[in-house]
């Protein structure tokens, strides 16, 4: 009896067995500080003692879209549709493909990357590849700020887009932007655990993401991959690996609402929304089983 | 019961040895049949002792093997043990940072793990920030730190450099803030890894310090893990040794220290130098040590005659030799050296090329209680020839009720080494 009571007085216990969901929020919520600290020391250190400084936030957008309006656009005569500037186009694309993949890039060698600190002290990993999502949502705010300024100088100030407008739908963005981070949270969530014990995932991760951008319809829109299916000129599961891409989904959409152009469905809303949620329930569950044992394994 | 603060079950620690690589899978896969089918894992049951140096017939060790201790509330613990004797993988499992293969740990307050320098901190940003960080790592909230951190930059001593970035701090002063922070964590218990290895003398005395007060003052419990013997008895008030994952030992903390360092080599009184070297000029080539009536032994009272008694051969001729003597204790703190030449004494005369046996016996000298080490040593002039250090113990033990020096020496309260006679007077005035 004395002993039952004894046991129930333990504020925890370490010990080897672990269930597959086991994500304490309170622990999380306690850790806090920490996430907003580490937010901070990613964006305040990433470019220490460089002279552009945060001004690299700004390049990196802007000659990609002009190198892809030069090559897709101009050279490869892909049309934007009437009245929309490919520049703008490739911009809102580039822009919100970016936020995506940086959470890709970031989260995916998490454990590979923090095996030092991990090492030698506890505290919930999750925090890491939140941290990051988090970090690079202050990067994607801050291009989205560019992409507005040069939306504004199109529409003002030039005539060539005419037909460019921020649709209704653009209350739906913050749904987007969330989609996209857990996407990217739950996909690299998976890879960083994976590749504890593996490597191989970590060399496919590099230009694999490079090769899902040319899937995910970021210079092109999606109705002109419909068109050539319709043509016979692109065979059909191409078409539908695009199509069912639920990124493509994300960047058509973020694209409407910016620019107007592309299409909208709550289907394909809804359709990329549950993938989302699927990808990242199914990264916590790997993280959380990889996070007791990686030390050993790394 | 209730002031048992941590409690670790038949705690042990499963490692594969070797590369993690085309081997693994097919074990991974076969593990999980094993799994699948309900059976129990099958590369639990093998595995060796975990003995770095000797060549083992399995691939998988155990670091550790069915350790069970508790810890008390306000205890500081301190945990010795060789290299790779498990004692950095204990508290891994401790700080969570990793979990056993089999056993629990229970625990009734929060654990918060100083291991090793540094940890988290970024060369990048500046002290401040790196508390800031470091503290909410460690498991500080950002008002906790903030309201402590005037204490904790006055405890580094690193103000000055308090907002340049840490890459710019020597080690020293990284190990400095890093303690700096955990000293002023408040977890229930507090686990430190040989970070006092680094930080200068006045450092390592501040920081002894305030983990004394941790624990006694604040009556918060600290495991301590060190090679640092002096730093382990200052602080420590029980102690459990690790030998190659097991626990051998527990309880006090000098009886422990003692049988730590006397492992594996039991004095017997005498030594032969096997590797008697022809390229130099002299060599020491047997050593014995004797008590008054010619017994080769390696217990002494305190206050008795020892004779020192070496065989040297010499190979040329020595001009001017000087003989030395050296008794240390175990953390190789030098108690006594005598030489030949000391105090002006008649140089010895030249030595042809022979074979010499040297003595030297002592007069008075009153070691307490306890293990010590002997250095011997022969140079001419200033030129040293041979030498042997620490290579022979001899134990010093309590005298029986009768004896001269019974009073001081059957209970060592203090941390001294001699006895002196001095006589104490105490005047009303």
């Amino acid at each position: 009896m004395d002993n039952k009571k004894a046991n129930q007085d333990w504020l925890y216990t370490i010990s080897p067995k672990n269930s597959a969901i086991n994500l304490n929020f309170k622990e999380i919520w306690y850790y806090r500080d920490l996430l907003l600290l580490f937010v901070k020391r990613d964006v305040i250190t990433l470019y220490k003692q460089t002279i552009l400084g945060p001004l690299w936030y700004f390049i990196q957008p802007l000659f990609t879209s002009i190198i892809f309006t030069l090559v897709f656009n101009t050279i490869a005569d892909i049309k934007t549709g009437a009245g929309v500037p490919p520049f703008l186009f490739n911009l809102a694309g580039i822009s919100a493909w970016n936020y995506f993949s940086a959470c890709l890039n970031g989260t995916s060698d998490t454990f590979k990357q923090n095996q030092g600190i991990f090492g030698k002290v506890y505290f919930p990993r999750v925090i890491m590849p939140m941290a990051t999502v988090l970090s690079n949502l202050i990067k994607f705010g801050i291009q989205l700020l560019v992409f507005v300024s040069f939306y504004i100088y199109f529409v003002f100030f030039t005539d060539i887009a005419y037909n460019t407008s921020p649709s209704i739908y653009i209350i739906w963005l913050p749904l987007v932007v969330i989609i996209m981070a857990l996407m990217g949270l739950g996909f690299g969530m998976m890879i960083s655990s994976m590749t504890t014990k593996y490597r191989d995932l970590s060399f496919l991760v590099g230009f694999g993401v490079q090769l899902l951008m040319y899937g995910s319809a970021v210079m092109y829109p999606v109705s002109l991959i419909q068109d050539k299916v319709q043509l016979g000129e692109l065979p059909i599961w191409v078409g539908n690996v695009i199509e069912y891409n639920p990124m493509t989904t994300v960047i058509e959409m973020f694209r409407f609402m910016m620019l107007n152009v592309g299409s909208f469905s709550f289907i394909k809303l809804i359709y990329a929304t549950t993938i989302s949620v699927i990808v990242f329930l199914l990264g916590l569950i790997v993280f959380n089983r990889t996070e007791r044992r990686f030390i050993d394994t790394v | 019961m209730s002031d048992i603060i941590l409690k670790a079950e038949n705690i042990s620690k499963q490692y594969r040895l070797g590369l993690v690589g085309t081997g693994t899978i097919s074990h991974d896969l076969n593990r999980w049949w094993h799994k699948i089918r309900g059976k129990e894992d099958p590369y639990l049951k093998i595995g060796d002792v975990n003995d770095r140096s000797t060549k083992g017939t399995s691939d998988y060790v155990w670091a550790l093997q069915d350790i069970n201790f508790e810890v008390k509330q306000g205890e500081v613990l301190g945990i010795i043990g060789k290299n790779g004797a498990g004692k950095s993988t204990l508290l891994k499992i401790l700080s969570k940072v990793t979990s056993p293969t089999t056993g629990e740990i229970k625990t009734r307050g929060r654990i918060a793990s100083l291991l090793e320098v540094g940890t988290g901190f970024h060369g990048e940003m500046t002290g401040r920030e790196n508390i800031y960080l470091n503290g909410a790592i460690l498991g500080m909230t950002k008002k906790e730190i903030a309201s402590k951190i005037d204490a904790i930059i006055d405890f580094s001593g690193c103000e000055r450099y308090i907002d340049t970035p840490v890459k710019r701090y020597s080690s020293g002063m990284t190990v400095r803030l890093a303690f700096a922070v955990a000293a002023f964590l408040e977890p229930e218990i507090l686990v430190i890894d040989e970070v006092l290895a680094v930080g200068d003398a006045e450092f390592q005395k501040k920081a002894i310090g305030k983990m004394q007060d941790i624990s006694k003052g604040e009556g918060r419990t600290v495991l301590f893990v060190s090679h640092n013997m002096a730093a382990v008895q200052d602080l420590c008030s029980r102690i459990i040794i690790l030998e190659s994952g097991k626990l051998i030992f527990e309880g006090n903390v000098n009886i422990g220290i003692s049988k730590y360092l006397n492992q594996n080599n039991v004095s017997k009184g005498f030594v032969d130098f096997k590797k008697v070297n022809n390229i130099k000029s002299a060599s020491f080539s047997h050593f014995e040590i004797t008590n008054q009536k010619g017994e080769i032994t390696s217990k002494f009272k305190s206050g008795e005659p020892i004779t020192f008694k070496t065989m040297v051969s010499v190979k040329h001729l020595i001009r001017n030799p000087v003989f030395s003597l050296r008794i240390s204790d175990l953390n190789n703190v030098n108690i006594i050296t005598w030489r030949s030449n000391d105090f002006k004494k008649e140089p010895l005369p030249k030595m042809q090329k022979n074979n010499f046996e040297v003595t030297i016996t002592t007069k008075t000298l009153y070691l307490l209680n306890g293990i010590y080490n002997i250095s011997i040593g022969l140079a001419d002039g200033k030129e040293v020839l041979d030498s042997e250090i620490k290579f022979e113990k001899f134990e010093i033990f309590p005298s029986k009720p009768n004896d001269e020096f019974h009073s001081i020496t059957k209970e060592k309260s203090t941390n001294s080494l001699i006895y002196s006679a001095a006589i104490w007077n105490v005047y009303e005035k």
